[in-house]
């Protein structure tokens, strides 16, 4: 349990090391940046106190808003994803969450592609909704959301499958 | 009563998501309003700190051609002084020692954090209060206009960048004297937008723009950019005029803020009340 604890919080700092080291920093075609610290919240524990969870994830998200001056929006986004997650886990693998005995590491790839395209298409859509707050540029707002979330599921099962644990 | 602390109880979870969800909409919301957004902002020691130790190895980069930016510059300069040394020598013009201070100081800083593809972008500068950096100074390169100090610590300022869709900046044509106010529409980081010159000033495009002065924020006849391109708005009596940018925007490595020395006796005379 010790050692769980530990690795989370490695991959929490290491998360946002990377985000605002590299990713934040490539702008494929001028404004792609890919968003991958929101693995931390699609690899939490599903036995997870929900109460820890959310402040975990308004923490996470607070933090990149403080490196990324954005206000709010990454903590807005993260804790909307980590609120839905339960319902997507759901509708995603069905019964064997009912009893929870999903192991996120041991998925097949088509669950698993679903699960971080549903996830990362909603926290990209809060994200660029708030971002830009304005209605009348709601083709942007689509625009943004479809090719950076294509970018992002990309880098996220690339990381996901490269980074897998061997021991579960 | 029973009820109610029943009621807190079971949907406790769902409470504290509201919370948060709140707070983190209420950040969201001050940030689009300027001048408002203070409380989570990069300025703070923590990713000040990690910007500047980001700093110090990525600026290895480019030295290369921030020297030869410098070398630019100061042969710019040196230009300049002889022209005014020729000047003093000839008609041996003195210099009024009792009034020395001028209207404007410079002050240099790095750039740490530096946005361009949000459409609120700001920029982390790494000199603060401690240097004499305070809210609405000019921040500007050798090249042109870059921003308005909004937000600072002790150590790191935030400078709304000219990039940034709440920033208007007073911007004229460098040879006449009809101004309007400079906007960005979001889409590319090189072009902005210059808005409401009247029909009657004549265009031409490659013609320059710069500040005009009227602010006590910048100094007249900073640099802002080339028109690439005009055309009327709606109401057929403003020009629309899209400036690319002497700066690239995308490439910033060190900048100056300006301060204005005069700033609080213009205020005064303006606002005699406050």
């Amino acid at each position: 349990m010790n050692n769980n604890v530990l690795l989370y919080i490695g991959r929490f700092i290491i998360l946002i090391l990377v985000q605002v080291f590299i990713l934040n920093h490539i702008n494929f075609l001028g404004y792609l940046n890919p968003f991958i610290y929101i693995i931390f919240i699609l690899l939490a524990p599903i036995t997870i106190r929900k109460s820890v969870f959310f402040l975990l994830s308004f923490i996470l998200g607070l933090t990149m808003d403080m490196f990324g001056d954005s206000g709010g929006v990454h903590a807005a986004a993260c804790l909307i994803i980590a609120y839905t997650r339960p319902v997507v886990l759901r509708s995603v693998f069905g019964l064997s969450y009912e009893f929870q005995t999903v192991k996120l590491n041991t998925l097949g790839i088509g669950e698993r592609l679903t699960y971080v395209t549903l996830l990362v298409f909603i926290h990209h859509l809060v994200l660029f909704s708030l971002e830009i707050f304005n209605f009348s540029h709601i083709l942007l707002i689509l625009k943004k959301t479809l090719f950076t979330s294509l970018f992002s599921i990309v880098v996220i099962m690339l990381i996901l499958v490269l980074f897998r644990r061997k021991d579960s | 009563m029973q009820q109610i602390v029943n009621f807190l109880i079971r949907n406790k979870n769902f409470l504290l998501f509201l919370l948060l969800l709140s707070l983190s909409l209420l950040f969201t919301i001050q940030s689009h309003n300027y001048h408002k957004s203070k409380f989570v902002s990069s300025t703070n020691f923590l990713s000040g700190g990690v910007y500047g130790w980001r700093y110090s190895i990525s600026s290895y980069f480019n030295l290369k051609q921030e020297n030869e930016r410098l070398l630019k510059e100061n042969e710019h300069l040196r230009n300049l002084t002889h022209l005014y040394l020729k000047d003093t020598l000839e008609n041996s013009r003195y210099i009024d020692t009792v009034s020395f201070t001028s209207p404007f100081t410079f002050i240099k800083a790095n750039v740490y954090k530096n946005d361009y593809s949000k459409s609120d972008n700001y920029i982390l500068i790494n000199r603060g209060e401690k240097d004499g950096i305070q809210p609405d100074m000019a921040v500007i390169t050798d090249q042109g206009i870059i921003g308005i100090v909004e937000n600072t610590s002790t150590n790191y300022s935030r400078v709304i960048s000219i990039l940034h869709s709440e920033s208007t900046i007073n911007a004229g044509l460098q040879k006449s004297n009809q101004y309007g106010s400079l906007v960005w529409n979001g889409k590319d980081p090189n072009i902005v937008q210059l808005e409401t010159i009247p029909r009657q000033a004549v265009l031409k495009k490659g013609d320059t723009i710069v500040t005009n002065g009227r602010s006590t924020i910048f100094p007249k006849g900073i640099g802002i950019g080339t028109i690439s391109d005009y055309r009327l708005d709606q109401s057929q009596s403003y020009y629309l005029i899209d400036v690319t940018l002497f700066n690239d925007m995308t490439n910033i490595g060190f900048v100056y803020a300006i301060k204005s020395n005069d700033a609080e006796e213009i205020k005064k005379l303006e606002n005699p009340n406050e």
